[in-house]
Order: C-alpha cells, then sequence, then structure tokens
C-alpha cells in the first residue's frame, strides 16, 4: 500500500488532468449533443438527416477509433496540435455528444406534444420553443440517462492514457512499470481515483433530478 | 346552406383538403368568418372538426386550398408562420398550460419573448387578463396546482394575452369535470358579447344557442350545414344534421 502513500502527489496529477479532460470534453459534449438533438427534431430535413448519421456513426464505433482519428488521421489532413490533449479532447467529446444527443432527444420525446403546440400557437419559433418549454421539461427525465453518459465519459478518458496524454490511467501505467512488484496495488489506487471522481457525479445526479422535479 | 360573402373575411378558408393516409378528413372544407363573428362547429366525432381548427393556425398541415387569416395566406414553416399564428388564439381540450411555468409566467411568456414587450408591462396585462378570467389569486402557483376549469381560463388569457385577431377554440370544455365547464363558457361568451371573432368546436350545444352566430355541421370531413342556430336547431335541413340532433336530443 505505501506505493499510494509514496506517489500521492502523482496520482493527485493524474486526478486534476483527468478532471480536467473530462470536464472540458463534458461541456464540449453537452452543448454539440444538445445542438445534435435539436437537429434531429427540426423540421429542416437535412438536419435531421445530418444529426442522425453522425450519431449512428459515433455511437457505434469504439471510442478508440475516434481517439486515432483525432490523434492520427486528423493531423495527416493537416489540423495539427501541440499538445495530445486537444487531440484527445476532440475524440471524447465528439464521442461523447452522440450519446448526449440521443439521451437528449429521448427528453425532447417525453414531453407531451401539446406543450409544443401551445408555444407554437402564441407565436414562437422552434428556437423558443425548444429553450423556452420543450429542453427546461426535457432536462428532468434527461439528468439520470446523462449523469451516466457523464461517469462513462470520466472513465472512457483513461482512453487516452494510451495515446500519450498522461491523465489518472496514464500515471497509473508509468507507476506500475516503476513499481513492477506493486501492481496490484497501483492499480487498486487508480481505482479509487476513479471512483473519487464517479462517486459524487452520481450524488448529484440524485440532487439535481429532486431539484428540477416538475409536477405534472 | 348560406353563403357568406368572403370580401370582408377574417378567416377564410377556400377548397381545403386533407387526407390521414386514406381517411379524407376534410374534403373541400369553404369557410368564412367575418370580423366579429362567433362560429360554432358541431358534429359526430371523426367528422373532422378539430382538423379544421387545428388547420387554421397550422398546427396540421393542409394537402389543398388555402387557408388566410386577414388577407394573409398561412406560409409554409418559418418566421412568418410564427407571426401570423401570434395573431390567432389556440385553447387547446387539454388547456397545455407550460408545465414549468408558473400561471403569471404562462400569461406573460409570449407577449415578452415574441412580442418583446417589457416585463413589468406585461406583468400588468397579465394580471389584468387573470382577474378578468377570475384566476387573479392563482397567478405565482404552478398549473398543476389548479383545477381543469381555472387552468383552462388561465389559456385562454394566455391566448388573449397576444392581443390575437381571431381565437380558436378546440373542445375547450371536453376534458372538465361538468360542474367546472360552466366557469369556462361564461368567460367565453363574455369574450363573445366583446366582439372576439371566435370559432368554436364543441359539444355545448347550449353555448352554440347562447354565443354563435353560426352553427357549422360537419359530417365525414364535409360542412353539411351552414346556419344561424335558430335555423339549425329548429329547422335541420339534412338527414344527417336531423339524425345528429335526434341523438343529443333523446336524452
Amino acid at each position: 500500500m505505501e506505493v499510494i502513500i509514496e506517489n500521492l502527489p502523482l496520482y493527485w496529477e493524474g486526478l486534476l488532468r483527468t478532471l480536467f479532460l473530462s470536464v472540458v470534453s463534458g461541456i464540449i459534449a453537452l452543448i454539440l449533443g444538445t445542438l445534435l438533438a435539436a437537429a434531429r427534431v427540426s423540421p429542416v430535413a437535412a438536419l435531421r438527416g445530418f444529426s442522425t448519421l453522425y450519431v449512428e456513426i459515433l455511437r457505434n464505433t469504439p471510442l478508440t477509433i475516434a481517439f486515432f482519428f483525432a490523434a492520427v488521421v486528423l493531423p495527416r489532413l493537416g489540423v495539427t496540435f501541440q499538445q495530445f490533449e486537444v487531440a484527445a479532447i476532440i475524440a471524447l467529446s465528439a464521442y461523447t455528444a452522440a450519446f448526449i444527443a440521443e439521451a437528449v432527444r429521448s427528453g425532447v420525446n417525453s414531453v407531451p406534444l401539446g406543450q409544443a403546440e401551445a408555444a407554437r400557437s402564441i407565436g414562437m419559433n422552434f428556437g423558443q420553443v425548444l429553450s423556452l418549454i420543450i429542453l427546461p421539461q426535457a432536462l428532468r427525465t434527461v439528468i439520470p440517462p446523462l449523469i451516466n453518459i457523464l461517469i462513462a465519459l470520466v472513465k472512457n478518458s483513461s482512453v487516452a492514457g494510451a495515446f500519450f496524454v498522461l491523465e489518472l490511467f496514464g500515471y497509473g501505467r508509468q507507476m506500475a512499470n516503476a513499481n513492477g512488484d506493486q501492481v496490484m496495488a497501483v492499480l487498486l489506487g487508480v481505482a479509487f481515483f476513479y471512483l473519487l471522481l464517479t462517486i459524487p457525479l452520481g450524488i448529484l445526479a440524485s440532487t439535481v433530478e429532486r431539484k428540477v422535479a416538475i409536477a405534472r | 346552406m348560406t353563403t357568406h360573402v368572403p370580401g370582408d373575411a377574417l378567416v377564410s378558408l377556400n377548397g381545403v383538403n386533407k387526407h390521414y393516409g386514406q381517411l379524407h378528413v376534410l374534403k373541400d372544407i369553404n369557410l368564412h368568418v367575418r370580423k366579429g363573428e362567433v362560429v360554432v362547429v358541431i358534429g359526430p366525432s371523426g367528422s373532422g372538426k378539430s382538423t379544421l381548427c387545428r388547420a387554421i393556425n397550422r398546427l396540421e398541415t393542409i394537402e389543398g386550398g388555402s387557408i388566410s387569416i386577414d388577407g394573409k395566406v398561412l406560409p409554409e414553416e418559418g418566421k412568418e408562420l410564427a407571426k401570423l399564428r401570434a395573431d390567432v388564439g389556440m385553447v387547446f381540450q387539454s388547456f397545455n398550460l407550460f408545465a414549468h411555468k408558473t400561471i403569471l409566467e404562462n400569461v406573460t411568456l409570449g407577449p415578452i419573448k415574441v412580442n418583446g414587450v417589457a416585463k413589468a408591462q406585461a406583468d400588468t396585462e397579465a394580471m389584468a387578463l387573470l382577474e378578468r378570467v377570475g384566476v387573479g389569486h392563482q397567478a405565482p402557483k404552478l398549473p398543476a396546482q389548479l383545477s381543469g376549469g381555472q387552468q383552462q381560463r388561465v389559456a385562454i388569457a394566455r391566448a388573449l394575452a397576444m392581443k390575437p385577431k381571431v381565437m380558436l377554440f378546440d373542445e375547450p370544455t371536453s376534458a372538465l369535470d361538468p360542474e367546472m365547464i360552466n366557469e369556462v363558457l361564461d368567460v367565453m361568451i363574455q369574450l363573445a358579447k366583446e366582439g372576439m371573432t371566435m370559432v368554436v368546436v364543441t359539444h355545448e350545444m347550449g353555448f352554440a344557442r347562447k354565443a354563435a352566430d353560426r352553427v357549422v355541421f360537419m359530417a365525414d370531413g364535409q360542412i353539411v350545414e351552414d346556419a344561424t342556430p335558430e335555423e339549425f336547431f329548429t329547422n335541420p335541413k339534412s338527414d344527417r344534421a336531423k339524425d345528429f340532433l335526434s341523438k343529443l336530443l333523446t336524452h
């Protein structure tokens, strides 16, 4: 166990990097995912088609492919980054956005159609109907699946470790290599620090869920 | 069948057709509603009367013919349609108050977000409207805390807040408990007396007799009769209308 104590600063550094990757990718994915969901329910057929295609491709391919694409293919197409973190953030947010889009879409579908009709009948445009009436009510049903997706995002960020980004899992690998006789303890430590991030997310979920409950 | 001059019509439906798959729900509908007129649409269920009402603000699209409001043909989706809808108030069978907004917000949302009215002014006007329909003291509550009759009166206030040229009522009392029907009808009768142009789809024959200028009887997607309430209820011309009325009056 002392390997964990000895390496606390490394764990801490890894935790912060993982947190950074997750928060930045999470915010981008939330925005992108919501836009994709909006496109999916919009009256414009081209937007619906694009959104469907995007979600189906990203959701049905492994995350490693998204990483490979962002870290290897994009630079060959002339999109280069100073740091691999940027590629990791692109891959993570692009991948997670597909799942968020589906969660938000199901939330939108859970709001009774009459709400949108009433909003349209007082002259609101599509954007207003969605942002003022539908999404605030969809939030309630969307929170639990959304938190699931964000928890998955925190864990998925470990894939970045395989692409030369040092985060919790990446540091874990380093430590395991340096302490070949205590791999088990090192990995248990890594798991513990992941739990430190993900468990509070779950608690947050139930708190928010209670706060946004809407009486019908 | 009485014919009306379409020249001064506020709401004009010309040769409107619509199908739901095989079902021909609106067959060559011609209907003209003049300013200040109260037209009550009645008919057996499935006759297309709700579809007709919803088509007037394009909640239902139509396949043939045209609908115009105050001389302007209903546009396709987009800004122009939203603008025109703001001029057409709609009251639904299931109220459809915004569940996450207070009663006051339900009424002020349209004026503030669509018409750009300042919040203070919108609040004052909304309170006046809520008082007028008798639910002023409910302003800070959420819709779920109100009875059906109260919710429907708020829905009327919400539509009126947009200062519409015409009000559409799609079976406004059908989802209400019997003891709450009158409080909603009273508001509607008051509105009719004040000269609001109204198209009302309803099963309330009492309201039709009392407040309607014209009764339009629909069956199988067609307008079968278009007459004054007096004429229609005492001397219906078509067999369909006679049959419909006889079924109503036996109990």
